[in-house]
């Protein structure tokens, strides 16, 4: 039962596409994304808003039902929503009514109530909020509820874990914490982890890979690039800034391109 | 010493704030009463018509000592809570049901449209040729009365459920009952608070109306009975006492809402 045993199941994607609508109104938003995300390591998604981003990670999280291609999630391919993944939502998402406790105890089913309260309380240590347990929601900053909800997100013990935005609706300083907190996090637990932003300097400091989104042309992947620095990483090191302004570079080139043909 | 001073005056402080507020709270009521009761003293209104503020208190408290004041608040208000409590229990449960099944939503949404608008009132004489005078008429008078804020209240708030919760439980694999009554009650018991507080309103209008139509007891009929002697300060009497109870009940509820949803911040 402990984190360190549980390892990530690796994520291979092939020629997926989805179109929301049909007939003439039909939005394709996906076009093509085939990519593989090792076991274990750390994937981040850039784009623009609009790019399919969110979609992406709404596919793998099972909450889109309808697409084409395929998506092999460890061996198994991926049918429907399950907790071999946790999610975080870009809001933290937590029912108001419920403790800090009882969100975590939420997502939880089938064990006895002591075994429940081991689980939950392991977890909201993990992410520092041991103390807070009994508190309602409407008291945390924002940052702690986000914590709570990756909290929710672990108790799990799932094999990938998928954060949409996690930390857009963060202050810069929290946001940078919060960073490091996964970093961490993702250290003890091993998972899979995909991370969809649009923040570049934060992919460039989390990301094994960073998969560049944009949208229009035939693939919606406009490039993958593999991050070897290592860790921790330096946000004021010559290679960190010269990754960082590539990619910038790439996104407001697509922009251009986008702009001319419209 | 000086922070003995310094409480002292932080309390004289918050004393004063408290009195400001009283005193605009109760402003308007009591000025009220002082023109009232000019009016009688300038000798511009009949007493018979409009009894002045004083012969008001003074029949009140006789009645009140008397208890036949007491006797009739008591039966209105135990009918008040019969009918609220058919009206509560109906009106949770279908809304819940409703609100939770589009099929039975639509089956039934003609029917309760076309009910909703008739005033309960309207149903006195259908009842009285049903149940007579007894209590059974009463009840089934408030019952109407308070049902149909309830049901809709409630299911309204069920209907509320957010989308972000109902994706939340689909990625946790929720199952539908614990979904239920997890995130779709509690995430609805606001609106049924609401809606038991404006049933709780109906149901205390219609028990009066009920009286003052066909009842031998109750505060409609002390109204109705004192009118008929041409006791317009018993009226009054009546009247006030309708007002306070109202706004008891009311205040009553109010502290139970807050109760069950504690975790809403902004109740602090």
């Amino acid at each position: 039962m402990s984190g360190a045993v549980t390892t990530g199941a690796d994520i291979r994607i092939e020629g997926l596409c989805k179109t929301f609508g049909e007939g003439r109104r039909a939005a394709k938003v996906l076009r093509n994304v085939s990519l593989t995300v090792p076991a274990g390591s750390i994937a981040c998604v850039v784009g623009q808003s609009g790019c399919g981003k969110s979609t992406f990670l709404r596919v793998l999280a099972g909450l889109e039902t309808t697409y084409d291609g395929s998506v092999l999630l460890g061996k198994q391919p991926l049918h429907g929503p399950g907790l071999d993944r946790g999610v975080v939502f870009q809001e933290h998402r937590l029912l108001p009514w419920l403790t800090v406790e009882q969100n975590v105890a939420f997502a939880l089913k089938g064990l006895s109530r002591y075994e429940t309260r081991r689980c939950v309380m392991r977890c909201l240590k993990r992410v520092g909020l041991g103390s807070c347990a009994r508190q309602y929601p409407y008291l945390l900053s924002g940052g702690m509820a986000q914590r709570v909800a990756i909290a929710r997100a672990l108790v799990n013990q799932p094999k990938i874990l998928l954060l949409d935005e996690p930390f857009g609706a963060l202050d810069a300083l929290t946001k940078l914490q919060m960073q490091q907190e996964i970093l961490a996090l993702w250290e003890q637990e091993k998972t899979t982890l995909v991370l969809v932003t649009h923040d570049i300097d934060e992919a460039v400091f989390l990301a094994d890979r960073i998969v560049v989104m944009a949208p229009g042309g035939a693939q919606t992947v406009k490039e993958t690039i593999d991050v070897a620095l290592p860790r921790p990483r330096d946000r004021n090191a010559a290679a960190f800034i010269a990754l960082r302004k590539e990619i910038l570079s790439f996104l407001f080139d697509q922009e251009k391109k986008l702009r001319r043909k419209a | 010493m000086s922070r003995f001073a310094s409480r002292l005056r932080k309390q004289a402080l918050r004393f004063g704030r408290r009195a400001k507020s009283l005193a605009l709270y109760i402003f308007l009521p009591v000025l009220l009463i002082a023109v009232w009761q000019g009016l009688y003293e300038t000798g511009a209104v009949q007493a018979l018509l409009l009894p002045p503020p004083s012969a008001i208190a003074a029949t009140g408290w006789d009645l009140s000592i008397s208890g036949e004041l007491a006797r009739h608040l008591g039966i209105s208000l135990l009918r008040v809570l019969e009918g609220f409590a058919l009206a509560a229990l109906l009106g949770v449960v279908l809304g819940v049901g409703l609100g939770l099944s589009r099929p039975l939503d639509r089956a039934t949404d003609l029917l309760i449209q076309l009910i909703k608008p008739i005033p309960p009132i309207a149903w006195i004489p259908l009842t009285i040729l049903w149940f007579g005078i007894g209590e059974e008429g009463k009840v089934f008078i408030i019952f109407l009365g308070a049902f149909f804020p309830i049901l809709v209240n409630t299911m309204d708030g069920i209907r509320q459920t957010d989308v972000k919760f109902v994706e939340l439980a689909r990625v946790l694999e929720t199952s539908r009952l614990r979904f239920i009554a997890k995130v779709v009650l509690p995430g609805a018991l606001p609106s049924i608070m609401t809606g038991m507080r404006v049933g709780m309103m109906v149901a205390w209008m219609c028990v009066v109306a009920a009286e003052l139509i066909a009842a031998s007891s109750g505060v409609g009929f002390l109204i109705m009975d004192a009118r008929q002697m041409m006791q317009t300060d018993r009226v009054f009497v009546g009247m006030i006492a309708i007002g306070a109870i109202g706004k008891l009940l009311d205040v009553v509820l109010k502290k139970i809402e807050r109760r069950l949803i504690r975790w809403k911040g902004a109740f602090q």
